[in-house]
């Protein structure tokens, strides 16, 4: 027997959508690369002007499909995964980190906390208190 | 361990497959387990697969290129997510328009304390130069860092482990610290957590709330742009 599909539910092209973000980040990388041609001290990079281009063209088309749309919110969902082979790295660099272990840890903790105090003070300095989503 | 199973194991621990499976086991054990303690933010899903992984790594005396081998999968990832960011930031837009004043001022604040704190931290602390270098960019995304770092005169390696650092010590400061302080503003939250800890504060961010992982996830490209500016300026100037 065959199921139809829901009314106004497409099946998701994944492939389409990876398509896409892979796309913009190659797009990305290729600007990179330009411009570096010109200011060899341009560091910037490649995914995060992929990101600026792939804004620009939700901006250009009025929104994401629900397929890049389901593919994105997936991947963002699970960015911690994404971190994990480079945090397993720290384990080879330990006898570095203890070599400078005390200034390194306390400077660290410290500048984030510091970090993170001034950059929410001001943003809600500037913003205005009200709070914004709430939950 | 007899001849054939030491055997499958020398074939197995050589092959991507190992490593990649061993890197997503770990991560769905880390997560289910944040999961139970209520997402308490001292179990951080990162540290525990990253620990759980190095004492695998360290048990079977397998070297991290092996492993990276395998994990590069999961790794490349890095670069489509960051591509994805931009479809919270569209769905988000109307609040990210009505913040753009707000984010602008509390980028070069949260931006010069990160670099200035530390290096000021470091340098008390009787740390060499090219310590003080490669902690300079930390809370920046990665690439950008180790760039940053050789160009400043530092260590790009070290950089790396210390950007990484940096993101833990973040993602798992800030949840406390922000409720510590009743501040119930998420896009505020998000944005500071992304100015302080890259990448690994905006996946916690997004575990958070998805205004949080927005802002937090502008907050980290905006970062990377603007401490390479201020690096520039810093070289042509002081350099």
């Amino acid at each position: 027997m065959i199921v139809s599909g829901r009314q106004g539910s497409q099946p998701l092209n994944i492939a389409g959508a990876l398509a896409t973000l892979l796309a913009c980040q190659l797009a990305g990388e290729a600007s990179v690369l330009a411009t570096r041609q010109v200011f060899p001290a341009f560091a910037f990079p490649g995914p995060v002007a992929g990101m600026v281009l792939l804004f620009v063209v939700l901006l250009l088309r009025g929104g994401p499909g629900s397929s890049l749309d389901t593919t994105s919110r997936t991947l963002l969902r699970n960015l911690s995964l994404l971190f994990v082979p480079a945090a397993v790295g720290i384990v080879q660099y330990g006898d570095m980190l203890a070599r400078f272990g005390l200034a390194l840890i306390v400077a660290l903790v410290a500048s984030t906390v510091l970090t993170l105090l001034v950059t929410v003070g001001v943003f809600l300095l500037v913003a205005g208190r009200e709070p914004e989503d709430g939950g | 361990m007899n001849a054939p199973v030491s055997q499958i194991w020398v074939y197995l621990s050589a092959s991507p497959l190992t490593w990649l499976t061993a890197t997503l086991v770990a991560y769905v054990a880390a997560d289910a387990f944040a999961a139970r303690v209520n997402r308490h933010p001292l179990a951080n899903t990162v540290v525990i697969a990253a620990a759980l992984l190095a004492g695998l790594l360290l048990a079977t005396g397998t070297p991290y290129a092996a492993y990276f081998d395998g994990a590069q999968f999961v790794h490349f990832l890095l670069g489509p997510a960051t591509v994805a960011l931009a479809v919270p930031l569209w769905r988000n837009i109307a609040v990210v328009r009505r913040s753009l004043a707000a984010m602008a001022v509390a980028l070069v604040a949260g931006s010069v304390t990160a670099a200035a704190s530390a290096v000021a931290i470091a340098w008390l602390f009787g740390a060499p130069r090219e310590i003080l270098a490669s902690l300079a960019p930390k809370s920046v995304t990665a690439p950008i860092a180790m760039e940053l770092a050789k160009s400043l005169g530092g260590i790009p390696a070290l950089a790396a482990v210390l950007v990484i650092a940096t993101g833990i010590t973040g993602a798992i400061i800030v949840t406390p610290l922000m409720n510590a302080l009743k501040i119930r503003n998420y896009a505020a939250r998000g944005f500071a957590a992304g100015v302080a800890s890259h990448g690994i504060g905006t996946a916690r961010a997004f575990q958070v709330s998805e205004l949080a992982g927005t802002f937090a996830g502008i907050a980290m490209g905006l970062n990377g742009a603007l401490t390479s500016l201020l690096v520039l300026l810093w070289l042509a100037f002081a350099g």
